[in-house]
């Protein structure tokens, strides 16, 4: 542990950003918002390379107490940061693609009136985002987790007249409260059981906890309430009804928020308490179950949406279960691995989709688009390379991951690895499908374009639509980058550095089936796997190419065919429907009938108003009684004294 | 020596012809009359304890008493003739505006 006083100043930076720009820049210029946010961000991003250059495995882990925060006899939280290879690795994603999507919302968001909110929402994103991956408590780390929450709910609400907005953004706070509600139980526990919350504390105690092999105990149930938490954030099975819908935020806050960074903070804190899953092999293979589920569940929703971010959203839900896939079975790097991948692919997917949204003037409904290679060629190679490394192409970089991850699900059992193949097909079937439609054929928006009013995007762009047309540089520069990224990004796993850097980290497992030594484990299984999951991968997007390209009639020709399933499938299986019928309309009709009507207007209202209707009463009969007669007065006085003197008569005069 | 007794009946007699003026005159200066009386009467019953039990104190009560009930003539002959003035009548009936 090396005291490093330099870390508590990169959250700072952007929230000092955050602050400027929420307070001034209303009466700002564009310039001056977007070099404040730009600044503070790249300024964040500087001192995270500052200090990955300094990162020396030997002297890590660095942290740094800042402030004293609770103290309760021996129990104490305070504002401390912490910094080891695995918080390093998001440091860097967070900053590094965060800095480039914040470029990119310069351009994409100029024309919006609100672009000093956008931007100060942005920047207190990375606040957030930055204490989360720094922290060195869970209670800090809940502050950042929180936080983001909040600048999630503002940004997927960012156009907030529209109400579909408007109620995404609820419904993404509400359904986020849920996990962490689970979240905050676990810290409960931590506090009854460790006395603690600080990592190396909770994580020490944990580790001299016997395995709970025999049936779920203590860390079993912190473990699974974390995972709740984590299934909030992380939009898995079954809390990830929130993501597609949070689709109504701008597209840089999609790429940067819902795909990139804050959705990834379960894994991370799934992949940071792994000395509490370690000991917990129940909790371990719920992670599995529900990642494994999770990939292939939302992957084949992914197949029939027709709104080019939807069809990314289903994406990102998926390509989190396989992390979650890969925390489960206790390949903790290799899901680390996969995230940070992940943003750089999926970051880009996002930023190229929001070029291409741009470029049609608001247009998300693929259907509608078409040919726009020839229109917008930076975009159409930028997210064609994001393509091919989500579908696992090598030499790109979800290749690396994606292959890692399935090596490592196959080494615990070869179900996962099966489900993570068929998703896999299923990846790259929806993404080149996602790509034919976009950028292959003729261009189908012309005709619906003069008929239809541009602005069905909800923020007004200036610039009229004849044609598509490409986007300006500062929005194509972060593209650039991001791609070149995408596929370099994997090489850093070739030969498992990546995994030896983050052993200190992880060096807890005896759960896993660890490879033996892990250079001999690359043997032709391995390779044979490897195969396996590049010629679904080819397979997929010979279909799409088949289904898309050379037969574009045959799609509806295979969903008239299918019938109920196409149904099920494009409605998403109904699943917000059910539980509108299952959660929602209970809790609506039970809070009309019991809460609302029964115990605020049938016990407190009724309380208030009864208690001041019998005052009225009683003071309506005894108004009566001052009648303004003076006689009747008098008479009262009389009778009065007459009761008091029957009453001494009585009793006797005492002394 | 007369015996205390009817002194002691005649003050209630005149205390209850008080109360009853009271309770039934309508006029303001008649019942103001019989407040007098109310008063007197237990002046009367004061005096006849004190010549009986020979203490002074009874004596010297009645004097407060009558220095009380000289500034109540004073101040009530005054809102007697201020409420004349102003409802131009005596009966207390019509003098009712103090209600709800």
């Amino acid at each position: 542990m090396t005291p490093n006083p330099y870390l508590w100043v990169i959250p700072i930076l952007p929230l000092a950003g955050a602050a400027i720009n929420g307070f001034f820049g209303r009466r700002s210029s564009k310039r001056a918002i977007s070099a404040v946010a730009l600044v503070f961000c790249g300024a964040a991003f500087a001192m995270a390379l500052f200090l990955a250059a300094s990162f020396s495995s030997a002297s890590a882990p660095y942290y740094f107490d800042l402030a004293h925060w609770i103290r309760s006899g021996t129990f104490q939280v305070d504002f401390s940061f912490y910094l080891d290879q695995l918080s390093l690795v998001m440091l860097l994603v967070v900053t590094g693609v965060g800095f480039l999507i914040h470029i990119y919302s310069v351009g994409y968001m100029w024309d919006d009136d609100g672009y000093y909110r956008f931007m100060s929402y942005l920047n207190l994103f990375m606040f957030f985002m930055l204490t989360l991956v720094l922290a060195k408590n869970y209670l800090v780390m809940f502050i950042g987790w929180e936080g983001v929450g909040l600048a999630s709910y503002l940004l997927i609400g960012f156009w907030f007249t529209k109400d579909s907005a408007a109620a995404a953004g609820k419904k993404a706070f509400i359904v986020n409260r849920i996990g962490d509600f689970g979240f905050l139980i676990a810290l409960f526990l931590m506090i009854q059981h460790f006395g603690s919350l600080d990592f190396t504390y909770v994580f020490a105690a944990a580790r001299s906890l016997p395995t709970e092999t025999a049936g779920a105990g203590l860390l079993t149930a912190i473990g699974l309430l974390l995972m709740v938490g984590a299934a909030g954030k992380s939009a898995q099975i079954p809390l990830y009804v929130w993501l597609p819908d949070a689709m109504e935020g701008p597209t840089p806050v999609s790429a940067l928020i819902h795909a990139a960074t804050m959705v990834t903070a379960g894994v991370y804190m799934v992949a940071r308490s792994s000395a509490i899953f370690d000991r917990a092999p129940m909790a371990m293979m719920v992670v599995a179950i529900i990642g494994t589920l999770t990939a292939l569940f939302a992957a084949t929703i992914g197949i029939a949406q027709t709104d080019i971010k939807k069809v990314l959203a289903y994406s990102t839900v998926s390509q989190l279960g396989y992390m979650f896939m890969a925390c489960g079975v206790g390949a903790f790097s290799a899901g680390i691995f996969h995230l940070m991948t992940h943003a750089f692919f999926k970051g880009l997917l996002f930023l190229a989709a929001g070029s291409v949204i741009h470029g049609v003037g608001g247009e998300q409904d693929m259907r509608k688009m078409g040919g726009l290679r020839v229109y917008m060629p930076w975009t159409f190679a930028t997210m064609g390379i994001a393509t091919l490394a989500i579908a696992g192409i090598p030499p790109l970089a979800g290749f690396w991951s994606k292959d890692e991850i399935l090596w490592q699900a196959y080494n615990a059992s070869w179900v996962y690895w099966l489900i993570g193949v068929i998703t896999a097909f299923i990846t790259s079937f929806y993404m080149f499908r996602l790509m034919y439609m976009t950028f292959g054929g003729e261009y189908r928006g012309a005709a619906a374009q003069g008929a239809r009013g541009h602005d069905a995007h909800g923020h007004g762009q200036a610039h009229g639509h004849g044609e598509p047309h490409e986007s300006p540089w500062v929005m194509l520069g972060p593209l650039v980058v991001l791609a070149l990224l995408s596929v370099i990004g994997g090489f850093v796993g070739y030969g498992n550095h990546f995994e030896h850097f983050l052993t200190p980290v992880f060096h807890v497992g005896d759960v896993v089936a660890q490879e033996a030594s892990p250079e001999a484990g690359k043997s032709t299984l391995e390779y044979l796997l490897m195969v396996v999951s590049v010629s679904v991968a080819g397979l997929g997007w010979f279909l799409a190419y088949l289904l898309y390209s050379r037969r574009p009639q045959l799609p509806a020709r295979i969903a008239a065919s299918l019938g109920g399933l196409y149904q099920a499938v494009s409605n998403k299986y109904y699943i917000d429907e059910l539980y509108a019928v299952l959660f929602v309309k209970p809790l609506i009709d039970g809070s009309t009938t019991i809460l609302w009507h029964g115990v605020d207007q049938g016990v407190i209202d009724a309380t208030v108003n009864n208690s001041a209707t019998a005052a009225n009463h009683v003071s309506d009969t005894a108004r009566h009684m001052q009648s303004g007669n003076l006689r009747s007065y008098a008479g009262w006085v009389a009778a009065g004294a007459a009761v008091v003197i029957a009453y001494m008569v009585w009793m006797g005069v005492t002394h | 020596m007369v015996p205390l007794s009817y002194y002691l009946l005649l003050s209630g007699i005149l205390f209850v012809c008080g109360v009853l003026g009271f309770l039934i005159k309508r006029n303001i200066i008649t019942i103001f009359m019989s407040i007098e009386l109310m008063l007197n009467g237990v002046n009367l019953s004061f005096v006849a304890f004190a010549a009986h039990w020979h203490a002074l104190s009874g004596q010297v009560f009645v004097f407060f008493v009558m220095v009380v009930a000289a500034a109540e003539a004073a101040v009530g002959l005054a809102i007697i003739i201020a409420v004349y003035r102003t409802r131009e009548t005596l009966n207390v009936d019509q003098v009712n505006l103090l209600k709800l």
